[in-house]
């Protein structure tokens, strides 16, 4: 039995079983790839907004991809608060300056990163936000500090248009 | 089997059943020789299939009205609640019929860590069993979100975002998951067909784990292998029937009660606010049967680590007739075990109260005391108490210590005073 040898009916046995699962594979793909985002919720890519009524210290809320951005005027006390923290006392270590391009504003998913609830504006131990599903706290500039979340809250590609104009995505 | 050597009286029954042994069936099933001294904690098996049959029933006719889509699911449950006919009875039975399957569950699962019953041979059985259960969880998860009020909408997200915590993937997975960048119409269609299909993939495995149970026979309170047929087993019909139906009967005055007088206790008001995903509730608590889960992904503070520990917390259940050691299955016989074995019930009790309880202070430091211990139950403490435990003597058949003849008088007293 050990010496058997490979003979061309085993060949073609491992051919076929190779070509079918080929076949099976290529069968299965539409049926998986079917739940995956479709051309219409892709179409929804960019939202524009006017901020030119938010108040220094106001955050607006904003729908973005059915997700919740949120767009805040911070103070210049948030501001110091952000830039001053030590990079050793950060989870997920990120500098302000790169979250906020304009430091006047904090454009950032409104998402906590643990399992996806919207946080509590101006709420939690660090002055910024807070999400009450499993006690995340985060700071002025949308940091983690403290509780399950792995990662700082996500900055969306934005840019300013022309004034008071924030093009999202 | 009591059935090889059935045949129908009547000449049809005869040629039909040479064709297709449907009467051969209904004659095992009739005549398959149960443990006599069944208790009462043995009916659930027969009460969770009649809250299958009710879900699936209560279900079908409320589909007929309900309508899948983000902007119209909340308007078509109230109108089923307002405007259809009955249909404010039918959607209570239904969504208390869930709480009520879970009841029956825990106790049937309980039954079955008390009286050893997932121990050889009847592993298959258990874990058929524990994968009905995982699939109850997805099919009440599921149905939980068609509403489509807030704590739906918000108890998707959270449960979704679980399957982010797997690295490289997970993000990929989520989306796929939702069929775009966040719970919405795609995720609620989906959920729909997925919330009609599982109970019928659950029809199928009891169908097998009822197949599995009459192949060695039921367990019963003793733990003993018993001969079938014999004077230690009763006929399932008429014994097992009339015994099952009057506890189907209690059963149903409980679920009645839920239905007719309190059909919103089990639920959450912010359930009646229509889904936003701009605004999390203050407080999103998962349903009451998920709590003790809850309970223990909450208890870590790492998100992976988190999700792996509830993932364990469930599956570990699969592995148990390998991880108890004992060879005795009856706790009647295991003076340590039985003492363990209430332990453990406090401590998912415990662990249903804090995870209904905010994550912090006191409920964090015990959620992580309970699920320390949950674990510790399983992988320490019962692969060592099968050595270590002293059981007590087995009698040698269920009738023996009633009936007398038995060399061991104190082994019946030691019966009797577990009633």
């Amino acid at each position: 039995m050990s010496e058997k040898k490979v003979k061309r009916r085993d060949f073609i046995f491992t051919a076929t079983y190779a070509v079918g699962a080929v076949g099976v594979a290529a069968t299965v793909w539409p049926l998986v790839d079917q739940m995956n985002p479709d051309a219409s919720v892709k179409a929804l890519a960019s939202t524009e907004v006017d901020v030119s009524s938010v108040e220094p210290g106001k955050t607006i809320t904003v729908l973005w991809r059915g997700k919740p951005v949120f767009i805040k005027r911070r103070t210049q006390n948030e501001i110091d608060e952000a830039r001053s923290v030590r990079m050793e006392d950060l989870p997920d270590p990120e500098k302000d300056e790169d979250r906020a391009k304009n430091p006047e504003w904090l454009v950032m998913l409104g998402v906590c990163t643990h399992l996806g609830c919207v946080p509590l504006n101006d709420k939690g131990d660090y002055n910024g936000w807070f999400c009450p599903c499993h006690g995340s706290h985060y700071d002025t500039s949308g940091r983690i500090r403290k509780g399950p979340a792995p990662t700082n809250m996500s900055i969306p590609n934005y840019e300013f248009l022309e004034n008071n104009i924030i093009k999202i995505g | 089997m009591s059935d090889h050597n059935y045949t129908p009286k009547s000449k049809f029954g005869k040629w039909f059943n040479d064709r297709l042994p449907l009467l051969s069936l209904a004659n095992h099933l009739t005549d398959y020789p149960t443990p006599k001294n069944l208790n009462y904690w043995w009916t659930f098996g027969g009460i969770l299939t009649f809250c299958l049959i009710t879900q699936i029933v209560t279900g079908l006719t409320l589909a007929m009205h309900y309508i899948a889509h983000a902007d119209m699911a909340f308007d078509s449950v109230e109108h089923i609640m307002r405007d259809v006919n009955y249909g404010w009875l039918i959607r209570y039975i239904h969504s208390n019929g869930a709480s009520m399957f879970f009841l029956a569950v825990y106790i049937h699962i309980f039954r079955s860590l008390f009286y050893g019953s997932y121990k050889a041979p009847r592993e298959i059985i258990w874990i058929l069993g524990i994968i009905i259960y995982l699939l109850m969880m997805a099919a009440a998860f599921m149905g939980y979100v068609l509403p489509w009020g807030q704590m739906s909408f918000w108890g998707a997200t959270v449960i979704t975002n679980l399957f982010s915590a797997i690295p490289l993937v997970g993000e990929g997975i989520v989306t796929w998951l939702w069929g775009g960048y966040s719970v919405d119409n795609p995720t609620l269609t989906r959920f729909f067909t997925l919330h009609y299909l599982i109970p019928f993939l659950i029809l199928g495995l009891v169908v097998l784990h009822i197949w599995a149970l009459h192949v060695p026979g039921n367990n019963n309170p003793v733990g003993i292998d018993i001969k079938k047929p014999s004077k230690d087993t009763v006929p399932f019909h008429p014994y097992i029937v009339i015994k099952d139906t009057f506890a189907l009967l209690m059963f149903m005055i409980i679920f009645a009660f839920f239905v007719f007088y309190s059909p919103n206790v089990l639920g959450h008001a912010d359930n009646y606010i229509e889904a936003n995903p701009m605004v999390t509730p203050a407080h999103i608590v998962p349903e009451w049967y998920l709590l003790p889960f809850y309970a223990i992904l909450r208890s870590v503070p790492d998100k992976l680590l988190g999700v792996i520990a509830m993932l364990s917390a469930i599956l570990i259940l699969a592995a148990l007739p390998w991880l108890d050691t004992s060879k005795i299955r009856s706790a009647v016989f295991r003076p340590l075990y039985r003492q363990f074995y209430w332990i453990l019930v406090l401590d998912v009790l415990v662990l249903g109260y804090v995870g209904a309880m905010p994550a912090e202070g006191l409920y964090l430091l015990i959620a992580r005391v309970a699920t320390a211990y949950y674990f510790a139950h399983f992988l320490i403490i019962l692969p060592l108490l099968g050595f270590k435990e002293k059981t007590l003597p087995l009698p040698f058949s269920i009738s023996d210590p009633v009936l007398g003849g038995s060399a061991n008088l104190s082994m019946a007293k030691s019966d009797k005073k577990e009633g």
